[in-house]
């Protein structure tokens, strides 16, 4: 029993490994700073967290302790780096950093040039637009 | 709310500031046996407040916690000065820290030590003193 879950363990922990060389090799390849960004925030994240419930069933069946600050870690990096990926590409945008040159369609900067009203429906009197 | 606030950085961050905070108690009182303690506690209770004021703003963090934070460091100080003077009344020397086993209502029995206190004084100073360097250097524009 204890066997099966080790290997579910060591399974899970390669998995995670691996997701994250995934990661790392989108970072290095993809042209785009958002591009990167989803190779990163996506890939990495899934990456830890298989990693760190490889951790915690194999804690569980080796020491037969439950680690719950495994678990309130992986709930933790589930919440936390979809928003810090979300603050870098917004950022990024806001900072003016161009798309790449093989992207069809930008419709932030059409909102953005609106003054920030979303959908077709609100559209009034163009305002100047806002980029701080 | 002030203007280019994200909605998703302070909505996420009104969920992770009480993880960081349960965490931060967790560890306040598990820091006899295991990793953890006063001064790693009070860090990790400054950084919750910071992450609160990078999503709102340091006006939101001073309404929630509308507390001098030069007192929390002067009263974490003087808990810890108590508690070593408080062995003198004992005939003891200074800082001897004294603990016992007693029956709690919910908990059973539990070994509570005066070290604690001293500990909650480290929290405190810590605490405050990284509140009051953040809020310094972040007040002004």
């Amino acid at each position: 029993m204890a066997t099966i879950v080790e290997w579910i363990a060591i399974v899970l922990a390669l998995a995670g490994a691996v997701f994250c060389a995934i990661s790392a090799v989108g970072l290095i390849r993809l042209p785009d700073v958002y591009l990167r960004s989803h190779a990163a925030t996506k890939s990495a994240a899934l990456g830890v967290l298989f990693v760190l419930l490889g951790a915690f069933l194999f804690f569980w069946a080796v020491d037969g302790e439950i680690n719950a600050k495994l678990l309130l870690a992986i709930v933790f990096v589930f919440l936390t780096s979809p928003v810090a990926g979300h603050l870098n590409g917004r950022a990024a945008y806001r900072s003016g950093v161009k798309l790449w040159k093989g992207s069809v369609r930008d419709d932030f900067k059409e909102v953005l040039e609106r003054g920030g009203k979303s959908g077709p429906d609100t559209v009034q009197e163009p305002e100047p637009p806002k980029r701080p | 709310m002030p203007k280019g606030s994200d909605i998703f950085l302070q909505n996420v961050s009104k969920v992770v500031v009480f993880i960081i905070l349960a965490f931060a108690l967790y560890l306040f009182f598990t820091g006899h046996g295991s990793p953890g303690g006063g001064f790693i506690a009070g860090l990790m209770s400054a950084g919750a407040l910071l992450l609160l004021a990078l999503a709102y703003d340091i006006e939101t963090v001073r309404k929630v916690l509308p507390v001098d934070f030069k007192l929390v460091t002067a009263s974490g100080l003087l808990i810890a000065l108590l508690t070593g003077a408080g062995a003198l009344f004992f005939g003891k020397p200074f800082l001897k820290h004294a603990f016992g086993h007693f029956e709690l209502p919910l908990l059973g029995e539990t070994e509570l030590h005066t070290a604690l206190i001293f500990d909650l004084g480290v929290y405190l100073a810590v605490v405050g003193v990284t509140m009051t360097i953040l809020l310094t250097i972040g007040e002004d524009r």
